[in-house]
């Protein structure tokens, strides 16, 4: 068996071991485990990624296997590993390890919980591995579901409406793709699911103009795209926390991966054609989120319109249509990935003690809970591209790959695009100066606590992987670079 | 007189209809449950018939009346439970009361 | 020279160290590890100097030494950068410039910051901003200095807000970060520009004079200009905002909130000079590429040296005096830069600028941590809180007027000799421009002494306690730069750093010295006679013109400008918008579909009443339907 299975695998034994348990204990160890050896797995995979890399192996997938699902309709359980898969399994995996630890002392429910936990985790690394369209689709379903009773049962505030709101809006993008899929499928000859396959199997550009669209705002409605975006702050504020970093960090990459996967890849003469329309879009969603954000007093909606920023940034370098850029795309999933789990993750901690998320009850926590607001300080500037950690090295290499397309148009979509780091500056250093620094607001602030161990091995685990990122970026952009130049004859 | 195989569809015509009428009509559910019964005997005296006159070497009629009337009778079991059950909660068994599924 | 390296790495390694375990340390400890790194740092740039400058010449020249580089980030095939080490006579001068500075600096915060919460925060945010500046001036492309200009802004902000619990503090690191950021947003799109259209990062190959370099962008112009003006405009953007040229000098004056040493070392010496540095760097590509620019450069230079020196002769706090004095300052390093030419004579004023940018970073340090000691007795900034203070506090008073007349150019002090070849360089660009800068030049000797007589002459304030002079650790960093000021003036500049990198002989121009000297004297002579004892002109004057006066204290309004645009026009007219908009039209759009999608659901449950019996009749009728359709046809 091929080992990259171990990564649906392992979420279905820590499944079935959580049915079996009975207490706390029980959970926490299996989740523990299982997790940390979900990371290992990612790191291993990683290395003898590269190493395979620098034993001149050219092959666009790394230990592929495939055995027939549904043979009448070629549906094949296929997977198989590029650059961009391996850099989307490692953050996945991160990011499942440090949202188990934030999780650590979750009292309703903590069994159900978890097991809807391990569901999605099924789901997203499923998604991640497979080459296969149809298997693709159904993991990126197994994914969604989840998270509408995560976010319904054990939510904050309006969680029923906006699990309701998150769930349609995203299973009505899911409709869409479906189409596109079976478009796809049968525009290609109805031969083959395989995405390899179908990239060599031309499409009619007839079919391609119509299908692109579907396909793209399909992904797009999970990659937060102007318009079809208003899931993600109310979906965001009520999740609970491992969930909304989850959810920001990897469930809104499959979004763009999957763009970047499906849409643009099968279809790259229609993508040509149409990007101007998402170019626009896309823009859009760069300077809007900003400027929503600057405004918003929740910390969970400042952060989920700058994720809408952020991650309109990953569509827009994906459009770009250059190796460059799209380099910086997959460099920018990952790097919004971890930026914003540690967000998500520290809004929770501070949730957990002050019992509020409006910046203006809260005031002054840097001397009260130093660690939590040292940590939330370098998301901050991770966020608004301080050089050294990992959001300056995605964002200049997109606004560079972007710059390299030399008409009106794409200069000055660049340009405004560009402009959003300021904006990014302003509303993150409000926040920050609001809820850390300044005179303590209320009281009762005065007694509250630092983080934990648990909490702060997550927030460590966090920091150092966007640290590390930023501080040598070179493996992952070769990584990147290197599939992104072998899956396309730019 | 030779009884010929239309004795035996009228008969079952007039069966199967008063079932019919008997189930839109009837607002006893009682009631209603020997409509059904009706309609499906009705289908059995079919059954049999055309197994009869038609084919007369083959079994395949009288084995398909015996599993209906089987599963008729499960049913009935079934159908009759399910009155008990409303009676208790509703406290009668008119068909017109029992709406509630449709919120 | 592979030590240079360490160089980098002490001042990092001293952050991360004091950064992760420092608050572990007792703050003594912690303040002696900062300052040894830094001491050991130091004298490595010192080592490096000397080798350097003690190299053979190669064609009369230093060579350009690249002793470390590699790989970080690969772009494009062309573009991509490498971290590394570039040593040239101005980034070798700029080592020593900074870690001197950083060095008295942080031996003077030992005595300054003396008990202050986050001693060991304030160390490591020191050794960070060190490191970051260091990494700026040795980098061998300009994305490099873009990574570390952007540190160096990181760290200026996290040292104005040293203080965080004072609103104003918050309220200046914030505006400090956004106006820079604001204007390294035109840096990079400089960046973008002219990497695109040289295929470049390196500044080796951008200023090697070969015009091949940009031959792609020969003839691509937009809005009139050529494509590389366009790039260097944009990239002196990005350096007006760290150097704050008028009009983005808004954040200088507020930095000041920071701790007074931290004024010193970053928003007096080394950040501030960040601007003039990138274009001193850049120099020959904006002499072949866009002189164009070059004069812009100059005029922005000439008008923000004038601004900020008519604004320091009304403000009464005395930090915020020298921040404008500084900005003045910055303008006349620029302006030698706009007028500057290439090679030999024509060169002059690239070589005054970088000598200018010596001295004023020697002399101002010392104004500065002076103002520091000065404020740390008295524990105010108010100029109207001091006054005979020189019987008090005698070392500061001797070093601030050392710094006072090296900074009016009076001989033989380093900053005359500094600001004469300037003032040589704009009087042979132009005469008239020349006039204008000998005038800014004696508004600076004016405002200088109007500000050393407001401290230490004059009738004494009132004070809870005798004021006393600063402890050893404070007075012994101002003596060494006083001893440096004085003597600075001496150094054979033009010997090191010129614009071509021959040896240039630095000559005085006798008639611009003579006219220069004199104007400085009578400008310190007016200010004797307002300031020094009581009388009453000055009041008076301040009476016939009060319009100009509450325009000039108040800095002629450019803030309240700024807090308009962005309160009034940023938040409530483009921020709070858009926020309505995506709540109550986007979302309410969507909401809406949900909304109309659940009406139609309930008028389609009429049908469904739950009644049996209608359901089989239904039925029924519609499988005779179906039936009598079959039959029929």
């Amino acid at each position: 068996m091929n080992f990259l299975s171990l990564f649906v695998l392992i979420p279905v034994l820590m499944l079935c071991g959580l049915f079996m348990t009975r207490n706390m204990k029980q959970i926490r160890w299996i989740c523990a485990t299982g997790s940390s050896l979900l990371l290992i797995l990612a790191a291993v995979l990683t290395f003898m990624y590269i190493g395979e890399r620098n034993a001149g192996n050219t092959e666009a997938m790394l230990f592929t296997a495939s055995a027939v699902w549904y043979a009448p309709l070629n549906i094949h359980y296929s997977i198989g590993v590029d650059g961009i898969s391996v850099a989307m399994l490692l953050l996945s995996s991160i990011i499942v390890f440090t949202g188990t630890f934030t999780s650590w002392k979750i009292e309703t429910m903590p069994k159900e919980f978890f097991l809807w936990f391990c569901l999605l985790s099924i789901g997203v690394f499923g998604f991640f591995i497979s080459t296969d369209l149809f298997t693709m689709f159904m993991f990126y379903e197994i994914a969604l579901i989840p998270m509408y009773l995560l976010i319904g049962v054990w939510g904050t505030g309006k969680k029923e409406y906006a699990a309701m709101k998150l769930t349609l809006m995203l299973m009505g993008g899911s409709a869409l793709l479906l189409v596109g899929i079976l478009g796809i499928y049968f525009a290609s000859g109805a031969s083959t699911m395989n995405l390899l396959e179908l990239a060599e199997q031309h499409i009619p550009e007839v079919m391609q103009r119509w299908i692109f669209p579907l396909t793209f705002i399909g992904f797009g409605v999970l990659g937060a795209l102007f318009p079809f975006h208003t899931w993600s702050p109310d979906g965001h504020a009520s999740a609970p926390t491992a969930v909304s970093m989850l959810h920001a960090g990897v469930l809104m990459k499959l979004g763009g991966y999957g763009c970047f996967r499906v849409a643009i890849f099968l279809m790259p003469e229609a993508a040509k054609e149409l990007s101007w329309i998402f170019i626009l879009l896309t823009g859009i969603s760069v300077v809007y989120g900003a400027y929503s954000a600057i405004v918003q007093t929740d910390l969970k909606y400042i952060n989920a319109y700058s994720s809408v920023s952020h991650c309109g940034l990953v569509l827009f370098a994906i459009l770009m249509y250059n190796e460059t850029a799209m380099t910086g795309a997959v460099m920018q999933m990952l790097s919004h990935g971890l930026m914003t789990a540690l967000f998500f993750a520290l809004i929770g901690m501070i949730y957990g003690r002050t019992h509020t998320r409006d910046i203006r009850e809260m005031g002054g926590l840097m001397k009260i809970m130093p660690f939590l607001a040292v940590g939330y300080v370098i998301a901050g500037l991770a966020s608004l591209g301080l050089p050294g950690l990992s959001g300056f090295v995605a964002e200049m290499t997109i606004f560079v790959g972007a710059f390299q397309n030399a008409d009106v148009f794409h200069r000055v979509m660049t340009v405004i695009a560009c402009t959003s780091i300021v904006i990014t500056a302003v509303y993150i250093l409000r926040v920050v100066g609001k809820l850390l620094y300044g005179a303590v607001v209320n009281e009762h602030h005065k007694q509250l606590t630092d983080a934990v161990w648990y909490e702060r091995f997550a927030v460590i685990v966090l920091i150092i992987a966007i640290a590390g990122i930023g501080l040598a970026p070179l493996w992952v952009s070769d990584m990147i670079h290197f599939s992104v130049d072998s899956l396309w004859p730019f | 007189m030779e009884i010929t195989m239309e004795y035996y569809l009228v008969i079952s015509t007039i069966m199967l209809f008063a079932g019919i009428y008997g189930f839109i009509t009837r607002r006893n559910m009682l009631a209603v449950l020997i409509s059904i019964e009706l309609i499906l005997n009705s289908v059995d005296i079919n059954f049999v018939a055309f197994n009869r006159f038609l084919f007369p070497g083959q079994m395949e009629g009288f084995f398909f009346t015996l599993f209906a009337i089987g599963v008729s009778a499960c049913e009935t079991a079934v159908a009759i439970a399910i009155i008990i059950n409303v009676y208790r909660n509703i406290r009668n068994i008119q068909v017109k009361n029992l709406d509630k599924l449709k919120d | 020279m592979e030590y240079t390296l360490l160089i980098l790495l002490l001042p990092m390694l001293t952050f991360i160290g004091l950064g992760l375990f420092g608050m572990k340390l007792r703050p003594a400890v912690a303040g002696c590890i900062g300052t040894l790194s830094l001491a050991v740092t130091a004298l490595l740039a010192y080592m490096t100097a000397g080798q350097y400058f003690l190299m053979p010449r190669v064609d009369g020249a230093y060579e350009k030494l690249l002793p470390y580089n590699f790989d970080w980030l690969h772009f494009t095939e062309n573009l991509q950068i490498s971290l590394g080490i570039l040593l040239d006579p101005i980034s070798v001068m700029m080592l020593v410039v900074i870690s001197t500075v950083s060095l008295m600096v942080h031996i003077y915060s030992m005595g300054y910051m003396k008990g202050e919460r986050g001693f060991q925060r304030y160390y490591a945010f020191l050794s960070l901003f060190t490191f970051s500046m260091l990494g700026l001036v040795v980098a061998p492309n300009i994305f490099q200095m873009y990574i570390f200009w952007e540190l160096v802004g990181v760290s200026s902000y996290l040292l104005i807000g040293f203080y965080y619990t004072k609103p104003e503090a918050i309220a200046a690191s914030k505006k400090a970060f956004i106006v820079t950021r604001f204007a390294d947003l035109g840096f990079l799109l400089g960046i973008l520009l002219l990497s695109f259209f040289t295929g470049t990062f390196d500044f080796e190959a951008l200023t090697s004079g070969d015009t091949s370099v940009f031959s792609g962008a020969a003839g691509v112009t937009f809005m009139g200009a050529s494509v590389m003006s366009w790039a260097l405009a944009l990239i002196f953007i990005g350096g007006a905002g760290k150097s704050a040229m008028f009009p983005l000098h808004i954040w200088l004056p507020d930095a000041m909130e920071g701790p007074t040493p931290v004024s010193a070392l970053i928003h007096a010496a080394t950040m501030v000079v960040a601007g003039v540095f990138l274009v001193a760097r850049l120099f020959p590509l904006y002499i072949i590429a866009a002189p164009e620019v070059l004069v812009g450069i100059a005029y922005v230079g000439a008008f923000t040296s004038l601004y900020a020196a008519v604004v320091a002769c009304m403000q009464t706090d005395i930090k915020r005096v020298l921040a404008f004095s500084t900005i003045s300052q910055i303008g006349f390093m620029m302006v030698a830069l706009g007028v500057s030419g290439m090679g030999g004579h024509e060169g002059t004023g690239y070589m005054a600028s970088m000598f200018h940018l010596f001295t004023h970073a020697m002399f101002k340090a010392l104004l500065f941590l002076c103002a520091g000691a000065i404020i740390h007795t008295i524990g105010s900034n108010e100029m109207s809180r001091m006054g005979g203070l020189r019987k008090y506090m005698p070392v500061t008073h001797i070093t601030f007027l050392i710094a006072c007349l090296a900074i009016a150019g009076i001989p033989p002090f380093s900053g005359f000799f500094s600001k004469d070849e300037i003032l040589s360089a704009t009087f042979s660009f132009s005469p008239v421009f020349g006039c204008f800068m000998s005038f800014v030049a004696g508004l600076t000797a004016f405002y200088m002494f109007r500000l050393y007589y407001g401290i230490f002459w004059g009738t004494p304030a009132k004070h809870e306690h005798t004021p006393h002079e600063a402890p050893k650790s404070m007075t012994i960093p101002l003596m060494i730069l006083a001893i440096i000021t004085v003597f600075a003036g001496f150094i054979p500049f033009g010997q090191f750093v010129s614009s071509d990198g021959q040896p240039y002989t630095i000559h005085l121009n006798l008639g611009v010295a003579i006219a220069s000297v004199v104007i400085a004297l009578i400008a310190i002579g007016i200010a004797t006679y307002f300031y020094k004892s009581k009388c009453d002109i000055p009041e008076r004057l301040l009476n016939m013109f009060p319009h100009f006066h509450r325009a000039a204290y108040h800095r002629f309004y450019i803030d309240e400008f700024y807090l308009f645009i962005t309160k009034r026009i940023i938040f409530n007219c483009v921020s709070r918008p858009i926020a309505w908009f995506d709540r109550h039209v986007i979302d309410g759009t969507m909401n809406g579909i949900a909304y109309v999608t659940q009406r139609a659901s309930v008028l389609i449950r009429g049908l469904q009443s739950g009644q049996v019996q209608q359901y089989a009749f239904v039925f029924l009728l519609g499988t005779l339907l179906i039936v009598l359709l079959v039959v029929l046809i």
